[in-house]
């Protein structure tokens, strides 16, 4: 069995007694094995945050199921090993910082499980070399950049030593140096530790980073596969109001003026690439 | 602007006062206080300055930011010595109407002035030498023994460290708002007072907005991180008594004797 195994999962945020009006989530069925790079993309309000916090535990689905791991979500025994398990980074980097220090921060989450005091300061220690932020394990967190908070929340997560890290548009308040500071650390754990990733996110050049792209669209999988597989699929994603990589676009319309290309180049390297052999 | 407060702070560092037990600190700090309040003449002063400027030494902290925490305070010194000033007793030096200088109100005015900036000193040696968490830790085990009336103890801890880690937010916050108000054409800098304060209120509103949506984003947060109240709770930084403190404590004792003595033995000036 996968490690994240969701299966026609159904919410609504409607209170109880009242008549849900749409769901949040509706019938959303899928698998993430350990190890993996996810990108889940969609426009505003199709539902990505609320699936993200249906995979540890803060939210229940109404109907389906959620079993990480083995564990069912919706069993309240299982509530803390699940969020041992799989770890929530949330956008906005200010709101989830709890402590005045840097290294007090990230040793938040081991001291809420009771851990040993000197197996904390290990873990941090390393979490926090994980993501390049030791040097500033002293400092206090509303004096660093948006991308190095962001990367001490990512710590944060970390020295609860998760399996599977899920990040809700971790980039979205960032800038554009702060978003590569977060991607590469990202891409790093996950091909160094083999973390399992879940990047939610609105912007197409990080999801084509991804080893598969899952597209939302009000409340349901629009498509998923691999970033070649989603973004060749230019036309799909233009009718339901979603962008595709700048490059993937140059290479549609190149089509569309009657230009043949083999493939639809995703990265700015492969476009060079596909405009060098198209004007020989 | 509102961001350039020194008082509160804490510097990271390795002096003896940083590694000192922050209990020990907080009891210091109360014994502290009563003393500087049972100095009866300018000998047990001395003597309590001396303990203050020893502490400040030893805090290896910059002078720099004991003046700035001074800074904010200097207009309640100013007004206290005024008066200070202008209430002693015996011959006047000089007088003006019903105003008159004596030199019982001087050193009246300068003993006011010294207590309130060696209070404001020792506080800030407080600050800047202990991280907030360590100051919430040992406020939560200091209090621990109120745990037997149900005094929520770690939930007032919890409170007050995450209020510590949010002030300089909100006050950059402030700071956002004011500058997107005046650019709107808010006008907060004239006007007289009822003016002034009701033009606080499109400041007031947004911020208190966005402080409940933080309050929710940081409680899922800490959701997140497997909070779930302080039982079973362990700190990484462990804080225990040494023999650090005991001599700490010991100074502190010598401070006492030595008030005591002068308090006695020393004809008062006042
Ligand atoms: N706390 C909430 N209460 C009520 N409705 C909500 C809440 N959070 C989100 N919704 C609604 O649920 C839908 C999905 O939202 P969300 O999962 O946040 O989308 P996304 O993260 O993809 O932008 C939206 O229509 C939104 O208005
Ligand atoms: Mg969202």
């Amino acid at each position: 069995m996968s490690f994240v195994s969701i299966r026609d999962v159904r919410f609504s945020y409607a209170q109880e007694g009242e008549q849900p009006v749409v769901n949040a989530v509706d019938g959303v069925s899928l698998d993430i094995e350990k190890g993996e790079f996810i990108a889940v993309i969609g426009h505003n309000g199709c539902g990505k945050s609320t699936l993200a916090k249906h995979l540890n535990a803060m939210l229940l689905p109404d109907s389906g199921s959620v079993v990480i791991d083995g564990d069912d979500t919706s069993v309240e025994e299982n509530t803390y090993t699940i969020r041992e398990k799989v770890g929530l980074v949330l956008q906005n980097p200010d709101n989830q910082l709890v402590a005045s220090i840097v290294e007090e921060d990230v040793a938040f989450g081991p001291e809420n499980l009771g851990v040993e005091p000197s197996e904390i300061r290990r873990r941090v220690d390393e979490a926090l070399k994980a993501v390049d932020m030791y040097e500033y394990r002293e400092h206090a967190p509303h004096k660093l950049s948006g991308g190095q908070k962001q990367r001490v929340a990512i710590a944060g997560i970390l020295a609860i030593q998760p399996q599977c890290i899920v990040l809700d548009e971790p980039t979205a308040m960032l800038d554009p140096s702060g978003r590569q500071e977060v991607i590469s650390t990202l891409l790093k754990l996950n091909r160094e530790q083999k973390m399992t990733v879940v990047l939610i996110t609105h912007y197409m050049d990080e999801a084509v980073l991804a080893d598969r792209v899952v597209v939302m669209d009000s409340g349901k999988i629009l498509i998923q596969g691999t970033p070649d597989e989603v973004f060749s699929q230019v036309e799909l994603l233009k009718k339901h109001r979603l962008d595709v990589p700048q490059s993937a676009e140059l290479a549609f319309r190149l089509t569309g003026c009657g230009l043949s290309l083999k493939s639809i180049p995703l990265t700015q390297a492969d476009c060079v690439a596909m405009l060098e052999e198209a004007m020989r | 602007m509102v961001r350039d407060v020194a008082f509160g702070q804490y510097f990271p560092g390795k002096s003896l006062i940083h590694r000192l037990d922050p209990r020990a600190k907080i009891l210091m700090f109360i014994a502290y206080i009563v003393i500087i309040f049972c100095t009866f003449n300018f000998a047990a002063l001395g003597v309590t300055v001396a303990f203050t400027a020893l502490y400040l030494i030893l805090s290896r902290i910059s002078p720099k930011f004991y003046f700035k925490s001074l800074k904010i305070i200097i207009f309640i010194v100013i007004f206290t010595s005024l008066l200070n000033l202008f209430y002693g007793t015996g011959d006047p030096l000089w007088q003006w109407g019903i105003f008159k200088i004596t030199l019982n109100g001087i050193s009246r005015a300068v003993f006011v002035s010294v207590r309130i900036i060696c209070l404001i000193l020792a506080s800030s040696c407080l600050t800047f030498t202990t991280s907030p968490n360590e100051l919430t830790d040992a406020i939560e085990r200091l209090m621990k023994p109120l745990k037997v009336i149900h005094f929520p103890v770690h939930e007032i801890a919890m409170m007050m460290s995450l209020a510590l880690r949010f002030v300089p937010t909100l006050l950059e916050e402030t700071d956002k708002i004011m500058q997107a108000q005046k650019a709107r054409g808010a006008d907060m800098e004239s006007g007289n007072l009822f003016k002034r304060v009701k033009a606080l209120v499109p400041i007031l509103i947004p911020l208190f907005v966005s402080a409940f949506r933080r309050a929710y984003d940081v409680a899922t947060a800490m959701e997140c991180r497997c909070y779930r109240g302080g039982a079973g709770r362990t700190r990484m930084k462990q804080i225990h008594l040494s023999k650090r403190d005991v001599v700490a404590f010991i100074t502190l004792a010598l401070v006492i004797g030595g008030v005591i003595v002068c308090n006695i033995f020393v004809t008062s000036v006042l």
